[in-house]
């Protein structure tokens, strides 16, 4: 049993001096980078290890650094062979991330965990999104025209805070129940569904205005 | 890489993708350097890693439209540079190419002790860095300087995670061997 617990051990810390270049490089998880973390704070002749593993790192950047870079003719080349391929239509089919990578970054400008954030907010997209995407590039910015043509329903128009993150943006598509089917039109709207059914006058207007307050959202009105 | 600079790398993948030759230009400007450096420490040539950085930025262009964002931009340019350097070996023996470059690499025909009393540590570690093999030089680069995690070496070598992680283990060993040989003993392994 005790051999077992030790060989488990000594697996546990091998695995953790594999992982000393990652660290010191700042490329792992946080659950690794707490694990290495706990693991120098315990093991003295680990932590000195990892100063080596530093040494190396500072040295390999500056051996790197000392490489210089291309001259100008890379570039003169590359451009010439680009301007000697057949012309490329403009209508360009692309993925439903690419897409969603556009929008996002359409009206985010702070610094934000992307990958996470997108993954939320394709959830909820998920359910007003059944087709493709095509996107075509347009005078400014990008135009979506593949979105599935809703019927039904009831709709709003909005335009996202600029300064909103995908999190905030996420969060607020999902307590009012809403889904992206439209947009970015011109001004950056966007067309929202709420409902399946049709609501009243004064319903879409008491959700015009909440929506109005919220500092996600820099305009709203209501939509057909 | 931040978060952003990988998002906004991906929008300017769309936009080439699109035809845009001003995204081209912003991306080559962006990465272009560093891919240089990845593909000089393989092929240890300047003109022939000029050419193939010309060569990975075509592919970029041509084939934008089926990048489907499963990884970062710059991991996907240096999988492409390292397929491209690989094919240039293959054509030229590593051998020439060192021949070629003998200028560059430091010469180390000294004593150790001779060694130590003319150099600092730094630049004896920096020597034994550029003598390593090109496969154990391949992963310290890609571990210490191009900052790439355990996954994205597996994706850009073509090896799995745990071979990456030896790998690296063996190429540190192999430096610490070096080392030694300089009169440098650090005491591990």
């Amino acid at each position: 049993m005790n051999t077992n617990k030790n060989e488990v051990e000594q697996k546990l810390a091998e695995d953790v001096e594999l992982l000393l270049p990652w660290h010191a490089a700042g490329t792992l998880s946080r659950r690794d980078a707490a694990r290495v973390e706990a693991a120098l704070a315990n093991d003295n002749e680990l932590a000195s290890r990892y100063e080596l593993v530093r040494e190396e790192l500072g040295e390999a950047i500056r051996l790197n650094e000392t490489l210089g870079a291309p001259s100008a003719r890379a570039m003169q080349d590359l451009f010439a062979k680009i301007d000697a391929e057949p012309a490329r239509s403009q209508k360009t089919s692309l993925g439903f991330g690419t897409w969603l990578t556009n929008f996002v970054a359409g009206f985010q400008p702070r610094t934000l965990a992307y990958g996470a954030s997108a993954a939320a907010l394709a959830i909820v997209l998920q359910a007003g999104i059944l087709a493709g995407v095509f996107v075509k590039e347009g005078g400014v910015g990008y135009t979506t025209v593949g979105l599935p043509q809703v019927q039904d329903g009831a709709f709003v128009s909005v335009r996202f805070n600029p300064q909103a993150s995908a999190e905030e943006i996420t969060k607020f598509l999902s307590d009012n129940k809403a889904a992206v089917v439209g947009g970015p039109a011109s001004g950056g709207m966007y067309k929202l569904r709420l409902a399946d059914r049709s609501l009243s006058e004064s319903e879409l207007s008491a959700v015009v205005k909440t929506m109005s307050a919220s500092p996600v959202i820099a305009f709203a009105a209501k939509a057909n | 890489m931040t978060a952003n600079t990988a998002t906004s790398d991906e929008i300017l993948i769309g936009r080439i993708a699109g035809g845009d030759r001003l995204a081209m230009q912003v991306l080559f400007a962006r990465h272009h350097v560093r891919v240089f450096r990845f593909v000089l420490r393989l092929v240890r040539n300047e003109a022939t890693a000029e050419d193939l950085i010309s060569e990975v930025f075509l592919d970029v262009w041509r084939q934008a439209g089926r990048f489907e964002g499963r990884s970062q931009v710059s991991t996907w340019l240096l999988s492409i540079a390292r397929f491209k350097a690989l094919s240039v070996l293959r054509r030229k023996p590593e051998a020439e190419l060192d021949e070629e470059t003998a200028g560059a690499i430091e010469d180390t025909s000294d004593t150790p002790d001779v060694t130590l009393e003319k150099k600092q540590k730094a630049d004896v570690i920096r020597k034994c860095l550029s003598r390593l093999s090109a496969e154990h030089r391949e992963i310290v680069d890609l571990v210490y300087y191009h900052e790439k995690s355990v996954e994205e070496v597996a994706e850009i070598v073509g090896i799995p995670e745990a071979t990456v992680k030896t790998r690296m283990f063996y190429a540190r060993k192999k430096l610490a061997e070096l080392l030694k040989a300089q009169g440098i003993e650090r005491g591990w392994p």
